[in-house]
């Protein structure tokens, strides 16, 4: 590593520092769209503000970042040559009892942050990250059978999937896109959500297996 | 500086774009690109830092929702971004040998 190289670089951010606090110093102390947001909570069908504006008021962006996920996954997918199969790894034996235990507990907890996120800080995501840890543990332990390698090839679809078609027959009733009718806004984010939390956990699954879950399986290598 | 709430906003508003800052400069002079992508998420982690902060700099009873929306949707997606970047710089070791862009360098330290 080149000396010059790194005090341009310091010089480089220790510029970007004071420019980004001058730019904060320039800023207004603003509320933002708190109010409009509080404003309409009561036709969003959930009654924390964060979910509302996820899944009702910028349901388009949450809509985006789904398909963002996916395109990482298939991202992973197609390159050549990924690295081995994680079947390789020595299990410590302590894990498979011990996931007995876990597994039920973080499933019903990933359930318990979905069903809170209508409601109270949680929802699909936190949810999904709680999922996505027990397919990792899964696979750490060494179950990388065939109906787990067939949920991690199906799952990162699941969540476009419903969301598209949730998003399509909203706007065949009322011309907007994710524009839900007030009564029936709740049940849609949920459905959202529900579909949502299993793409976000077998989507993590995914990318932490990374090669596609039917390259190699274990029957092919023995 | 005795009012609680500025302290902590400016203490959040520093970290966050501190962090931002000293991943920048990671980015920029670490050969290693698993070092690259680290710095890559400190970035993140500081733009979220601030992000979070913003959404309470008034005196409204209840932080700004859209920002914190925004926080989670850019986690979800810096998590992917960085599966497919660590996906991709085994690729290139895999191909060339090389875990640093530079034709030069190894990026072992």
């Amino acid at each position: 590593m080149r000396a010059w190289r790194r005090w341009l670089g310091g010089a480089l951010c220790a510029g970007v520092l004071v420019m980004l606090g001058i730019a904060r110093l320039g800023l207004p102390g603003s509320p933002g769209l708190t109010r409009e947001a509080l404003e309409r909570l009561g036709d969003s069908g959930v009654t924390n503000p964060v979910t509302a504006a996820l899944l009702n008021f910028r349901g388009y962006d949450t809509l985006l970042e789904v398909i963002v996920l996916l395109l990482a996954v298939v991202g992973v997918w197609s390159l050549p040559g990924a690295p081995a199969s994680r079947s390789a790894v020595a299990t410590h034996p302590a894990l498979p009892p011990l996931l007995r235990w876990v597994l039920p507990v973080l499933i019903l907890a990933a359930g318990h942050l979905l069903w809170l996120g209508s409601f109270a800080p949680g929802g699909a995501f936190q949810g999904g990250a709680l999922l996505g840890g027990a397919v990792v543990l899964l696979l750490l332990a060494g179950a990388g059978g065939a109906a787990l390698r067939r949920a991690l090839a199906v799952g990162p679809v699941v969540g476009p999937t419903v969301f598209l078609a949730v998003a399509a027959g909203v706007m065949a009733r009322t011309g907007g896109l994710l524009q839900y009718p007030p009564a029936q806004a709740g049940a849609w984010i949920l459905v959202i959500e529900a579909a949502a939390l299993v793409s976000v956990g077998f989507t993590l699954g995914a990318l932490f297996l990374g090669a596609h879950p039917r390259q190699d399986a274990p029957d092919e290598h023995g | 500086m005795a009012d609680p709430a500025l302290l902590s906003q400016v203490a959040y508003d520093l970290g966050g774009m501190g962090l931002f800052c000293l991943g920048l400069f990671g980015v920029v002079t670490a050969p290693h690109l698993l070092r690259k992508i680290l710095a890559l998420n400190v970035m993140g982690s500081g733009v979220f830092m601030v992000l979070m902060a913003l959404a309470h700099r008034s005196a409204a009873p209840v932080p700004d929702p859209i920002p914190q929306a925004m926080v989670l949707t850019g986690i979800v997606v810096s998590v992917g971004a960085t599966a497919l970047a660590l996906a991709l710089a085994l690729r290139l070791r895999a191909a060339t040998g090389r875990t640093s862009l530079d034709e030069g360098e190894d990026g072992q330290p």
